[in-house]
This record gives structure tokens, C-alpha cells and sequence, in this order.
């Protein structure tokens, strides 16, 4: 039965390799701006989600705030970059 | 890799779920390569944030709440942040996209 559930973990880790690296084909062929930084999200998912796999492949709890601080900052970088590209300016005076 | 078995209705779960979520991101990823504008390719990545993410943290819920032998809620946290979220980016997102392209 851990068989099994080793194996579907393996399944897991390379279906969030193989979509990140569908999303980096995107970020590097987006054909503006907006698809980038769509693409930079869609990544910053994969890895967090791709963290939290590995911790319960490997039964330990530490990866998990590892995969919230990724979550945090890959929302504050995707926003910062949708506002500068919204408004050419990240922080308004 | 295995320093603790878990029991049978851990295991089966969580490996469905994980290969489940597994799926969906893999999917959402691949619309995102596959579709044709911004508008339709705006979509795709959000259902492996939602099912995909939701997938794999009540997979990672029910291990680590059979390792630490209590109910372990943390994974409620990633979830609730990511519902949060993700709405403001797609929304900042679209608004920019509608700017410059119109």
C-alpha cells in the first residue's frame, strides 16, 4: 500500500515539473507583457504545490512553511507586477 | 523515502488525491501553453490553484494529522491565502491587459 503511495507521489512530482515547465514555455514565449506575468503565477503555484509534495512524500512537516512563504511572495511579486503593468508605477505617492 | 507506514485508508486517499491534483495542474498548465488569446488563456491556471492546490493540502492534511497523531489544521492557511489571492492577481492582471491592449 506505501508502494502505491510512493508511486502516486511520483506521479504527483512529475505532473508539477512537467506544468512548470509548460508555464516557463509560456513565460519565455508569451507574446506580451500580461502572459509573463500570468505565466510567473502559474509557476509560483507549481513550486508550492510541488513543496507540499515533497513533504508528504518524505512524512515531514517542515516543508510546509517553506510552501506558505512561497505562496506569500508570489502573490506580493505577481501583483506588483500586474500594477506596474496597469500603471507604470508599483507604489503611488 | 518510507520512515513510517501509514495504514490503508491514509494511503489510498491520499495517493488518489495527490494524483489527482497532480492531473489538474497539469491540465491548467497545458491550457496555458495550448490556447490562443490572453482573455482564454486567463482561465486555465486558475483550476490547478484551486482543485489542484485544494487537492494536495487535504492530502497533505489527512499524513501529517496520522503522523502527529492530532488533528492537524495548518493546511487550511495555503488554502485560505490562495482563495484570497489569487482573485486580486487576476483581476489587477486583467485590468492591465484591457489597458493596454484597448
Amino acid at each position: 500500500m506505501n508502494k502505491l503511495f510512493d508511486l502516486a507521489a511520483g506521479f504527483a512530482a512529475v505532473c508539477f515539473v512537467m506544468a512548470m515547465i509548460l508555464a516557463t514555455i509560456r513565460l519565455f514565449a508569451g507574446p506580451r507583457a500580461q502572459d509573463r506575468v500570468l505565466a510567473f503565477d502559474a509557476i509560483y503555484v507549481n513550486g508550492m504545490l510541488t513543496l507540499l509534495m515533497l513533504g508528504i512524500r518524505s512524512r515531514s512537516t517542515v516543508y510546509f512553511d517553506m510552501a506558505l512563504l512561497i505562496a506569500l511572495f508570489g502573490f506580493i511579486g505577481s501583483t506588483a507586477l500586474a500594477k506596474f503593468l496597469l500603471r507604470g508605477e508599483v507604489i503611488e505617492p | 523515502m518510507t520512515e513510517a507506514t501509514l495504514p490503508a485508508w491514509i494511503a489510498l486517499p491520499a495517493a488518489f488525491l495527490l494524483v489527482a491534483g497532480g492531473l489538474f495542474t497539469l491540465i491548467g498548465s497545458l491550457g496555458l501553453l495550448r490556447l490562443r488569446d490572453f482573455y482564454s488563456r486567463m482561465h486555465p491556471p486558475t483550476m490547478g490553484a484551486t482543485l489542484g492546490t485544494g487537492c494536495v493540502l487535504v492530502a497533505s492534511m489527512l499524513v501529517s494529522s496520522w503522523l502527529l497523531h492530532r488533528p492537524v489544521i495548518h493546511e487550511l492557511l495555503i488554502a485560505l491565502f490562495i482563495t484570497m489571492t489569487a482573485p486580486v492577481t487576476a483581476i489587477l492582471l486583467m485590468r492591465a491587459a484591457r489597458n493596454r491592449t484597448g
